[in-house]
């Protein structure tokens, strides 16, 4: 808990600087407010536009945590089919490779085209942003079980599903977290490429609209609303992949 | 548990081409424990992984049977240097292991007789990061014991323990695993000049019998005919005259 409390104030402590930071940009080169708006100007357009924003921040979350979800379900549905059979790892393998080998960025205009402006198209490049990272975290996991854990179950007679979910998985389960750090890193990504390609609403389609009308500190508000989002989302998952960790792994004595 | 069986491996084994053993014999016999002694890469562990059936890397040409003419597969519990348990498990979870890999319901009540047996009793909800070294391995042993085997292979089990704990160790599995065949793979002279019914020394060339006392094991750390066999031994693993 005590941790957990001079984290948070040396969050608040580092964004404080960022927002002193900020200021001094902008009163030392005295930009226009159009180019860098200043951070209280920011503050007064996120109050004011509030209904604005957080009916598109809405939208953007729940692309990001379904996305997130499924992705991470995809990933691991994955990991362990390709631990559980060497045939579909070397049939599966160069799919998952050459799919990952295609930019997001590249496939979102596609996406858009097949499945409309709404939140669909926005979901899918989420998931396909996070799957890779969560699959192949948890795979490396699902291979990496200690060779005498395995030798002992060998002479235990155990059964393979029964090795792979109860001795496998969990070992696994740190690796896991790893992946679904990266994860919650790159699931608002997705969701802001989504729009920015098509969509009717959301944070990132109200940034392009606010940049289209150069006004640039609604875009700077929206963006806030997706920041604080972001790193609210990493430090659940974060919390999340510690209990996970701490309870699968071996804690440090 | 089922009688304990007689076992005779015989055979030589290569690796990548060169040879790892030469043609040899060794025999387990029924319900004894065989000290098998030798200095580290003679090949010590390979002869308890093939008896237990687990991949070793080298090509084997001989046989490995049971004196009752049934097959060794379910009949073998293995024991290593590491302990391997779970970290997610508490003892009893991990003393119940086995069944739950093959989807049995495992006998808890039985499960807590064998904990209470290695003095564990106070430690079944804990989980192996708390346990000392000592504790975990005596997990280990009561794991190895709730499979019921009537064939153990130890592979160094008590080696990275404190001189206190192994002792302590040795008297405990000596004294839970006897009328089982026991197979104790080891580095250590004493260990085998403890434990052992008969005790075979593995080099290059292959096995040659070690005197050990005739008394019951598990001998005293003290015992003067046990240290003199140690003694004994220590000179041929070193080659001295």
């Amino acid at each position: 808990m005590k941790a957990m409390s001079t984290g948070l104030l040396r969050a608040l402590l580092a964004a404080a600087f960022i927002v002193v930071l900020w200021q001094a940009v902008v009163s030392l080169t005295g930009a226009p407010h159009f180019i860098l708006p200043g951070p209280v100007r920011v503050a007064q357009t996120f109050w004011t536009s509030r209904d604005l924003i957080f009916e598109n921040a809405l939208v953007t979350w729940a692309q990001i945590v379904i996305g997130l979800l499924l992705g991470a379900l995809f990933g691991i549905y994955t990991a362990i089919s390709l631990a559980i059979s060497p045939a579909s790892r070397v049939m599966m393998r160069p799919f998952i490779v050459f799919a990952q080998a295609i930019p997001v960025f590249a496939l979102a205009p596609v996406i858009t085209l097949w499945l409309g402006y709404g939140m669909a198209s926005k979901i899918v490049v989420v998931v396909l942003m996070i799957y890779f990272p969560v699959a192949s975290a948890f795979f490396d996991g699902l291979m990496r079980t200690p060779q005498g854990s395995l030798d002992l179950a060998q002479t235990m007679n155990a059964r393979p599903l029964y090795t792979m979910f109860r001795l496998r998985v969990p070992h696994a389960l740190p690796a896991l977290a790893s992946g679904l750090r990266l994860a919650a890193v790159a699931a608002p990504m997705g969701s802001v490429i989504g729009e920015w390609v098509g969509a009717s609403q959301g944070l990132g389609h109200l940034m392009l609209l606010a940049n289209g009308r150069a006004q640039t500190d609604l875009m700077f508000a929206a963006l806030l609303a997706l920041a604080v989002f972001t790193v609210l989302l990493y430090f659940i998952v974060d919390l999340f992949g510690r209990w996970l960790t701490q309870r699968y792994g071996e804690p440090a004595a | 548990m089922t009688p304990a069986p007689a076992i005779v491996l015989r055979g030589r084994a290569d690796i990548s081409g060169a040879p790892l053993f030469p043609e040899l014999r060794l025999e387990l016999p029924a319900g004894c424990w065989t000290g098998l002694l030798g200095a580290s890469g003679v090949g010590k562990s390979t002869i308890l992984r093939l008896i237990a059936g687990l991949d070793t890397g080298a090509r084997f040409s001989g046989t490995i049977a049971a004196n009752d003419g049934a097959p060794l597969a379910g009949r073998i519990a293995f024991m290593g240097q590491s302990d391997l348990l779970a970290p997610w498990l508490d003892v009893l979870g991990n003393v119940s292991l086995g069944p739950m890999l093959r989807g049995e319901t495992p006998d808890l009540a039985r499960a807590y007789a064998i904990i209470d047996q290695v003095g564990l009793k106070r430690h079944v909800r804990q989980r192996p990061h708390t346990l000392s070294g000592g504790q975990r391995q005596r997990a280990a042993l009561a794991r190895t014991l709730f499979e019921d085997r009537p064939v153990v292979l130890l592979d160094e089990p008590f080696s990275a323990l404190d001189a206190r704990t192994r002792a302590e160790m040795q008297e405990i599995a000596g004294r839970l695993l006897a009328g089982r065949t026991v197979l104790l793979v080891t580095h250590d002279p004493g260990e085998a000049a403890r434990l052992s019914h008969h005790a075979w020394l593995m080099s290059e060339s292959g096995l040659q019998a070690l005197e050990v006392p005739a008394t019951p094991v598990v001998r005293p750390v003290d015992d003067a005919a046990t240290m003199a066999a140690q003694a004994a031994m220590y000179r041929k693993l070193r080659r001295l005259p």
